[in-house]
């Protein structure tokens, strides 16, 4: 696998410790929404450090893809990728990477998208794909996020939950709600799978990703609620964040 | 020829002299699994050796229990790029299990509670270089880190060192396992950097 020159066109701070990055890259091949690509740093002396960071973009074949990194405590490359970049920068990067967190265009069965935090990342890229697609396969997100000032793609989002056939869209905020939200900040739970992810009858396919600790418990949570454990695939973050 | 990052020096530390190339240290101990972890009870738990076509070898929880174990300190390394020194784990070496079975049969597929499977090469599992290992860092193995019993082999990708292993079939020619039909190193030597199946 090679790696491409990729030409930083734009950033746009989703958070205030997350940021996208539109990346043009030569010859890129296309990807599958889910999928990941490799990020490399150089230092003038040589010494690299590379990480892995879901797309977040529509698989539309114009060269150009859309990162978006969550600025890590004592993180070596996310610091630099959500502080130090600016349009103009090249970076090296190679990809796709990843066949089994996938969504394909050809799949029409009803399908369940649970993120915790930054595991938005990938499930926006499906979300994206549907869309870009045409794409009349149901869709539902139920997103946990700390706060909503964590929300990512904000204003994206609320646009496609105010349309008919799209996105149904369930948030629960595990430290602090909007003002006027009916339920307390806490963890997903089993009322809340079962209001917000579909009946058992629609035989969906779940795509859960997060931290570890959040994909173990909302996958627990799924199948006691009678989710097939075979319908379900899931993307975990290790305790520093960095995708796994 | 690299592009070089504006302004980027990066984080290095003296241990990473010790990693493989494109690794870095952690000192958690992070989950990468396709699927929901399976709970396996111990009244229910088996490992089972066979050919393809007839069970050769067959324990149960507590006759698997009662072999001869050993206790391994060993460096993990993850495809995903970290590596964590120094793990420390209590199992039963392959070559226990393997110990009177007669076999021309180069290869073994490797089956997981949850249907993951990883094929390796018999003689990267014989010689003290892989255990069913039951214990982590002195404690049960937690599910999530592949409880009751894990395939361990450190000294390759930590995703050949199947979670809630059950079994392996030997096989005449290798053939890829979960990860390896998915665009993964059939082999996944961390020290010649085998990530992805094209390199």
């Amino acid at each position: 696998m090679t790696w491409r020159a990729a030409n930083v066109v734009a950033v746009h701070d989703e958070t205030a410790t997350a940021r996208t990055l539109a990346l043009a890259v030569r010859d890129w091949p296309g990807h599958v929404a889910g999928q990941h690509v490799d990020v490399r740093l150089t230092a003038p002396d040589g010494y690299s450090a590379v990480r892995s960071y879901s797309i977040a973009s529509a698989p539309i074949s114009d060269g150009h893809i859309e990162i978006t990194v969550e600025r890590l405590p004592n993180g070596e490359v996310s610091p630099y990728l959500t502080q130090e970049v600016m349009v103009g920068d090249e970076l090296e990067l190679r990809g796709p990477i990843g066949g089994w967190f996938v969504w394909r265009m050809d799949q029409t069965e009803p399908i369940q998208l649970v993120a915790g935090g930054s595991g938005i990342v990938p499930l926006m890229g499906m979300i994206r794909s549907r869309r870009s697609a045409g794409s009349s396969a149901r869709f539902r997100l139920l997103y946990s996020v700390r706060e909503p000032e964590k929300v990512f793609y904000r204003d994206e989002l609320r646009t496609l939950s105010n349309q008919g056939d799209s996105v149904v869209i369930t948030y629960a905020y595990t430290r602090v709600t909007p003002s006027d939200w009916p339920r307390p900040a806490g963890r997903i739970d089993a009322p809340l799978i079962a209001m917000g992810t579909w009946p058992l009858t629609l035989q969906p396919t779940s795509y859960v990703c997060g931290p570890t600790s959040f994909v173990e418990h909302a996958t627990d949570l799924l199948i006691a609620a009678g989710h097939h454990r075979e319908r379900i695939r899931t993307e975990r973050f290790g305790a520093t964040g960095e995708r796994k | 020829m690299a592009i070089i990052s504006r302004g980027f020096s990066g984080r290095r530390t003296p241990a990473d002299a010790k990693l493989p190339p494109g690794q870095y240290l952690t000192t958690d101990f992070p989950v990468l699994s396709a699927g929901p972890t399976p709970r396996i009870s111990l009244d229910r738990w088996e490992f089972t050796i066979d050919d393809g076509s007839n069970v050769l070898k067959r324990w149960d929880w507590k006759s698997f229990r009662e072999l001869p174990s050993e206790t391994i300190t060993t460096d993990l390394h993850c495809v995903t790029r970290w590596s964590k020194l120094g793990t420390s784990w209590e199992g039963v070496s392959l070559d226990v299990l393997l110990a009177d079975l007669k076999t021309d049969l180069p290869y073994a597929m490797f089956r997981s509670y949850g249907d993951y499977t990883t094929n390796l090469p018999l003689k990267d599992v014989m010689n003290k270089q892989a255990w069913i290992a039951f214990k982590y860092a002195g404690a049960d193995l937690a599910p999530e880190h592949g409880g009751p019993a894990r395939l361990l082999v450190p000294h390759l990708y930590l995703w050949k060192s199947a979670k809630w292993v059950t079994g392996m079939t030997l096989m005449p020619h290798d053939k890829p396992g979960f990860w390896e039909n998915l665009g993964y190193h059939i082999y996944g030597d961390p020290w010649h950097e085998q990530r992805y199946s094209n390199e």
